[in-house]
């Protein structure tokens, strides 16, 4: 059974497992996916891409951001069967200037990270990431990219809306 | 009546005493009154008022009085005026001599020689190029001189010219013979003061956002832009003996990185920044920005170079306060005083670390207590005594509810910190080798170097010239809700006290609210208009057993609500990381040592810990008008979005262990 006390001001409450079985009946105002306000994920809610998505890392704001934003935006709006097909020419483009940056863009499989893509990101949304990581940026959760600068194992799923 | 005219006539002048042509009225309006004066007493007699005679003179004698003081002070106000407006105009009128990149080179002895008029020898080639036009020289003074006019050149510079002189001074003689021109950009699009972990995460954003972008970062540290929180955690936990060169440390999930954001190849050079074709992100290091020109869109450099810029934001940070004990204590005791901040700060404490018996922290906050656990680390391994001294009962006293305060102070101590808590210093003077504080209390600490870790005094030297409004209670530059300052400048970080639309105005020295706050900035500076929302977390690790994060306003002055996992045997902090692999830096690094620490920190066995109070791990609510402002996770991780809603919500809950069971602290 829990128990509880008081310290001046503070109170204090010990619970057992069993004490927090039930669920709480705690109310939370339901989240808004359209409010400007909040922090977007991958895609906004218009179906653009969301360049300053935490998720990216420094992918879209590096020396390559361009030749990327090119690449992701072609395969992001393509509709061909295989997806991403005609936009051969943007990731060859893209590879070539990643490839003049090795220390920034490790060079691993660009072409299966990016073209994965989808916004499976756990990273948290507040958190520079490390370009560096660019082979699984984009398709795992991404360690590497993550939380680097705060340390903290993410903590915030942004990306899942 | 005719005194309410006339003290209306005398006011008016000082109240528009800046403008030339009230300035010229004013003059004749003064003239006039003082001659009307004479006049009126007549025309009062003569309608017959009552009274006796003597108290209408000293009637006079007093209005008389008040009217020539009045005229007197008015006067020299306008005298001043007419100075200012002098060296207004001198200051306009040089501007159109625009100053091309080589000229500061040549500008700058310029200044010194005017400065240093007792330095004949070192004026020989300087002394030239003082003879030359004097209106360059006169334009690089941005803030107007008392009395300086096109002709006084060799006019001794003031304040904030002999702060940014004084430096390149001692290099003058050396730059003179060799002017290699140091090509800066003359406009930056994005030009962002400061070179900090905001500065990084609003370029990144703006470069997100705006295609092709050019932004320029400014910094007065040599270093690019790195992140601070490894510099007093996981730096010092590192196994790597050369990490104070190489500045890598493992990240929670094992992998390695440097402090650094990016490597030197991310950005692009200086010279570059206008041409390269992509844009890109270019790093001006070792520059101070000393003046900035809101009217003209410019800022001005210490060696004088001026950029201009369309978008500006301020992430000057601050500097790391000092007691002012210490600072009157001598040279003896300063120069055993590292006030923490930058990486030099950290590679020289390190070098302390090694060489010193002795090392006292004084401060018992976040940085303080997280440098005492460092260094107590270290101690395990060498004869190091780390002592932490702070007017706090428990360490992070201001923080941390008193019960948990000395939890964690329980905690520090174990580690191998000698804590004394209360201690106020009262005296530091430097005796037979050895630093020693003087306690209020009676109490001498005798030690060989301290640290001071007292808080942060925000940078906000800019605000003079460019005329920004600094905040009273919260120090820093005073911004709105989306942090702008005015039309195109922005603040971020440590040193923006912005308002928070669910919490109020308030300013944050953590790392994630750096990053947050430089994000929102450069998305608003590319045209989001979005303001302060996503509420940004902070977090600290006290050595192996106390990890948590937190979020809002953690002020133990606020009433608190704690719930706490009811301690079994297996819902010790250390089984709950090693199962989820999540969790405390320091203890991933050190699984083999951990388990002894811990042991001898728990001294009772299982069954007593049913009965004494163990916060092993639990959320801790703080409450303003009933509403849940601040939340801290204790030892429970991965909640932090739970918590963000929350406080966002900031609904007033009636039972606070309903919205405890949303954390699911029991898991792990």
């Amino acid at each position: 059974m829990s128990y509880c006390k008081q310290e001046g001001k503070d109170r204090i409450i010990f619970v057992t497992k069993e004490d927090h079985e039930a669920p709480s009946n705690a109310e939370l105002i339901a989240d808004d996916p359209n409010d400007p306000y909040e922090d977007q994920g991958l895609i906004l809610p218009s179906g653009e891409i969301n360049w300053n998505c935490p998720c990216l890392g420094g992918m879209a704001s590096g020396p390559c951001g361009t030749q990327f934003k090119e690449a992701f935006s072609c395969f992001h709006y393509s509709n061909e069967e295989v997806k991403g097909s005609e936009c051969i020419d943007n990731f060859r483009a893209m590879q070539e200037c990643m490839q003049k940056y090795p220390e920034l863009y490790p060079q691993e499989d660009e072409n299966e990270g990016v073209a994965a893509g989808g916004a499976d990101a756990t990273a948290p949304d507040s958190s520079p990431a490390p370009v560096a990581s660019s082979d699984s940026t984009l398709s795992s959760p991404t360690p590497e990219s993550a939380p680097s600068s705060d340390n903290t194992p993410p903590t915030d799923s942004q990306a899942a809306s | 009546m005719w005194t309410c005219k006339n003290l209306w006539k005398k006011l008016a002048p000082l109240a528009r005493s800046s403008s030339t042509l009230c300035r010229q009225n004013a003059r004749g309006v003064l003239l006039n009154n003082e001659r009307r004066l004479p006049l009126v007493p007549q025309a009062h007699m003569s309608s017959g008022t009552p009274g006796s005679r003597g108290d209408n003179n000293l009637y006079y004698l007093l209005v008389g009085a008040t009217c020539v003081g009045g005229g007197f002070y008015a006067y020299r106000t306008i005298k001043g005026d007419k100075e200012r407006y002098q060296e207004r105009i001198n200051e306009i009128a040089s501007r159109p001599n625009k100053v091309v990149p080589e000229q500061p080179i040549t500008e700058a002895p310029g200044e010194q020689a005017a400065e240093t008029p007792q330095e004949p020898s070192v004026e020989l080639s300087p002394v030239e190029v003082t003879e030359e036009p004097p209106a360059p020289v006169v334009k690089s003074e941005p803030t107007p001189v008392a009395g300086s006019l096109p002709a006084e050149t060799a006019e001794p510079q003031t304040t904030t010219e002999t702060e940014s002189a004084a430096e390149p001074a001692t290099v003058a003689p050396a730059e003179v013979p060799a002017p290699t021109p140091v090509e800066f950009p003359s406009h930056a699009p994005y030009l962002l003061i400061g070179g900090g972990t905001a500065s990084f995460a609003a370029a990144r954003s703006i470069r997100a956002r705006d295609p092709g972008a050019r932004v320029l970062i400014i910094t007065d540290e040599p270093d690019l832009p790195y992140m601070r929180p490894p510099l007093s955690k996981e730096l010092w936990f590192s196994d790597d003996p050369s990490v104070v060169d190489t500045l890598r440390f493992k990240q929670w999930n094992g992998k390695e990185r440097s402090i650094y954001f990016q490597p030197p190849s991310f950005y692009v050079s200086p010279q570059d920044l206008e041409k390269v074709e992509n844009g890109g992100v270019a790093v001006l290091t070792g520059k101070k920005v000393v003046h900035m020109d809101v009217r003209g869109n410019k800022v001005t450099l210490s060696d004088d170079t001026e950029i201009s810029y369309d978008k500006c934001l301020i992430a000057t940070g601050g500097i790391p306060r000092n007691l002012q004990v210490i600072e009157r204590a001598g040279e003896e005791v300063t120069k055993r005083t590292t006030l923490f901040r930058k990486v030099e700060d950290f590679k020289a404490l390190d070098k302390v670390s090694r060489d010193t018996k002795s090392i006292t922290i004084i401060g018992g906050g976040f940085l303080g207590s997280e440098l005492a656990c460092a260094l107590g680390r270290r101690s395990a391994d060498s004869d190091l005594e780390v002592i932490q001294m702070f007017p706090e009962k428990g360490n992070m006293g201001k923080v941390l509810p008193e019960y948990l305060s000395n939890w964690t102070t329980a905690k520090v101590k174990s580690e191998g910190v000698a804590v004394i808590t209360e201690a106020l210093v009262k005296a530091v003077s430097f005796k037979d080798g050895k630093v020693e504080i003087k306690l209020k209390d009676g109490r001498v600490v005798k030690t060989d170097h301290i640290v001071a870790a007292v808080g942060l005094e925000p940078s906000v030297e800019l605000a003079k010239s460019a005329g920004l409004e600094v905040d009273s209670d919260f120090g820093g530059f005073r911004v709105n809700a989306e942090l702008q300052a005015r039309s195109n400048i922005w603040v971020a970080g440590d040193a923006a006290c912005f308002y928070d639309i669910r919490l109020g105005r308030r300013r944050v020295e953590h790392h994630d609210h750096a990053v947050v706050s430089g994000r929102l900035a450069g998305e608003n500076m590319t045209g989001a208009n979005k303001p302060y929302w996503h509420q940004s977390m902070f977090w600290s690790d006290l050595g192996p057993d106390v990890g948590y994060e937190a979020i809002g306003i953690v002020d133990s002055s606020l009433p608190t609500v704690g719930v706490f996992a009811k301690a079994t045997a297996k819902d010790t902090p250390k089984a709950a990381t090693e199962k989820s692999g999540t969790g405390i830096r320091s203890e991933s690094e050190t699984e083999g040592t951990a388990s002894s620490p811990v042991a001898s920190s728990t001294p009772e066995p299982p069954p007593v810990l049913e009965q004494k109070d163990n916060y092993g791990k639990g959320v801790i609510f703080y409450l303003r008008d009933k509403v849940v402002v601040g939340i801290i996770l204790w030892n429970v991780f991965n909640r932090m979005p739970v918590a963000r809603k929350i406080i966002k919500d900031g609904e007033e809950h009636a039972d606070l262990n309903e919205v405890a069971k949303l954390f699911n602290i029991h898991d792990d």
